[in-house]
């Protein structure tokens, strides 16, 4: 393949629906244990953190520590839901089912395949960062029209992070490659995008580093809108994590190019 | 003849240093079916793959139903069915999910697909089966499953790529009376095999690949009558090393694997006169078929 072709824009039709679809069936019939798992990690990490460690802390900027660090979570378990959908799930359909080679078959491109399924994997994560949501406001740490404008903020952590998966996903030599990702990528980013404390506190090197992580800016737009605070900052933290999702998608699509069609 | 639904024309395609297909014709008319028969590695399920514009080549032109690939492969696809080399059914759904689900890729309401299903579950011996798990059908229900899929956007073409690997004979027997069928409604089936009785039961028209060429094409039958002496007479047992030096004066072509011989001639009388009498030689003596065509042209030595 020339590299004018491995590299062209991606060409986007409709056809993504039929793929988001299919995934959309098999989730719901299995729909119980995997909102069970997307949900009772975070949950049980939030409850035990926000009030062991908030009876310790007391107050962390102005709210309590359990505020605090559901704002975080909120954030976190998007992120956890759209990596594993985009890594394990997806990697599944396409190198182990081959459900990837099925679908090409038919009058779909890999464009329409890899759209589907980040569609997909920023649903699922959008539903996973509306449930962190619903908990934190049934507990009263957030208002419902609080909760509410932080949901366009969760989708675009999803669409970002899930594009990030499907770039992984398309380098990937078999499941135990995504523990690289996971151990080494996102396990520090969790550490330093201020999900379990502010990262004003950090030094001022991995404060700069921690600015290029789009998990940071995901946290840094939830967790003000979460305590009814606006500002035109969150407008740059939002083009940032567009850019990682735009960018991301299109990386996805030239890596599966590479992989799938040679 | 009717016009070509498939043409192909100067394929080319190499991995790395390794040419797979190496200037290759194909033309193929509505309502053929045709077979590309090659050893392992020949580059069967490469061709299939260039013609479905999943693939690019690196030089020829294909024309599939008309549109040229890979340019308009999609608007191609939409009227073919492909039955993969494995089966990639969903393994999460039930057998009429699996042709729901497929359907819709082709852009079908869902409405239109489930009226089709009760026909197509009967054309692949599912009846009764719609709701059953994919995990309690057995590896020939699959593959005509599999076959039933590639049919849900009613396709004018079909593609198989070893449609019967894998499968017992009363499996394979019971898909190529459906393929039969398919030819019948008008279809144009292009398949790829390396058993030569499904091809040359089924193929009506067929190319013998190796290593990336055309070595042969015609009809079976031409094919036989052209390549190969019409009589065959296998030879083993103790002694057969002594008897083969005196064989190779009574038939033209005389070829050896492991511890049998082969005769091949028109006539093979003198051969058959000269194992009477030779107890301790078992022979079998039979018309010459395809398969003897294909080892001429592709040589007795394994592929993999």
């Amino acid at each position: 393949m020339s590299y004018g072709k491995l590299l062209a824009p991606p060409v986007l039709s409709l056809r993504f629906v039929p793929v988001w679809r299919r995934n959309w069936l098999v989730w719901r019939k299995l729909a119980l244990p995997s909102i069970l798992g997307n949900l009772a990690d975070p949950l049980i990490m939030l409850f035990g953190l926000g009030y062991g460690l908030g009876a310790v802390l007391g107050t962390m900027q102005g709210t309590t520590y359990f505020a605090f660090l559901a704002a975080g979570f909120v954030g976190s378990a998007t992120m956890y839901a759209a990596t594993f959908e985009s890594l394990f799930s997806a990697f599944s359909r396409m190198h182990v089912q081959k459900t990837w080679d099925a679908i090409l078959n038919a009058p779909l491109t890999l464009e329409d395949v890899v759209a589907g399924e980040w569609a997909w994997a920023a649903t699922k994560a959008l539903a996973a960062g509306i449930c962190m949501l619903l908990v934190i406001t049934a507990f009263g740490y957030a208002s419902v029209p609080r909760a509410l404008a932080a949901v366009p903020a969760v989708l675009l952590v999803g669409l970002a992070f899930a594009a990030l998966g499907l770039t992984i996903n398309a380098l990937a030599t078999g499941y135990d490659f995504f523990s690289y990702y996971l151990t080494l990528v996102l396990t520090p980013m969790m550490m330093l995008s201020g999900v379990f404390f502010p990262v004003e506190r950090l030094p001022e090197v991995v404060r700069t580093i921690a600015t290029v992580l789009p998990l940071y800016h995901g946290v840094a737009i939830v967790r003000p809108l979460l305590a009814g605070q606006v500002s035109a900052a969150m407008l740059g933290h939002a083009a940032v994590l567009a850019a990682y999702a735009i960018l991301g998608f299109y990386a996805a699509v030239v890596l599966t190019r590479r992989r799938l069609t040679r | 003849m009717s016009a070509a639904v498939l043409a192909a024309r100067g394929l080319r395609k190499s991995y790395g240093p390794l040419e797979v297909v190496g200037g290759v014709d194909l033309t193929v008319s509505a309502g053929e079916c045709f077979g590309l028969l090659g050893p392992n590695g020949a580059g069967k399920t490469t061709i299939l793959k260039l013609c479905l514009g999943l693939i690019d080549a690196e030089a020829g032109d294909i024309e599939l139903l008309g549109e040229p690939v890979p340019r308009r492969a999609r608007e191609a696809r939409a009227r073919v069915g492909v039955v993969p080399q494995f089966d990639n059914l969903d393994p999460d759904f039930t057998v009429a999910e699996n042709l729901v689900v497929f359907g819709r890729y082709f852009g079908l309401r869902a409405r239109d697909i489930e009226a089709r299903i009760p026909a197509l579950l009967e054309y692949a011996g599912l009846s009764g089966r719609a709701d059953a798990k994919l995990h309690t059908l057995s590896g020939g229900m699959k593959r005509r499953l599999t076959l039933a899929r590639a049919l849900v956007n009613d396709p004018s073409l079909v593609f198989m790529d070893e449609p019967t690997t894998g499968l017992d004979p009363q499996a394979r027997h019971l898909i190529w009376e459906r393929l039969r069928s398919l030819t019948q409604e008008g279809k144009t089936l292009v398949l790829t095999t390396h058993f030569m009785e499904e091809a040359e039961r089924l193929c009506s028209r067929l190319v013998i690949l190796d290593r990336g060429r055309i070595v042969a094409e015609g009809s079976p039958r031409a094919l036989i009558g052209g390549h190969i002496e019409a009589q065959v007479v296998e030879v083993h047992g103790p002694g057969v090393e002594r008897w083969m030096a005196r064989a190779r004066g009574l038939a033209p072509r005389v070829e050896r694997t492991g511890e049998t011989v082969f005769c091949y001639a028109q006539d093979v009388e003198p051969v058959l006169a000269s194992l009477r009498g030779q107890s301790e030689l078992v022979y079998l003596h039979r018309p010459a078929n395809l398969e003897d065509v294909f080892l001429k042209l592709t040589g007795r030595d394994l592929r993999d």
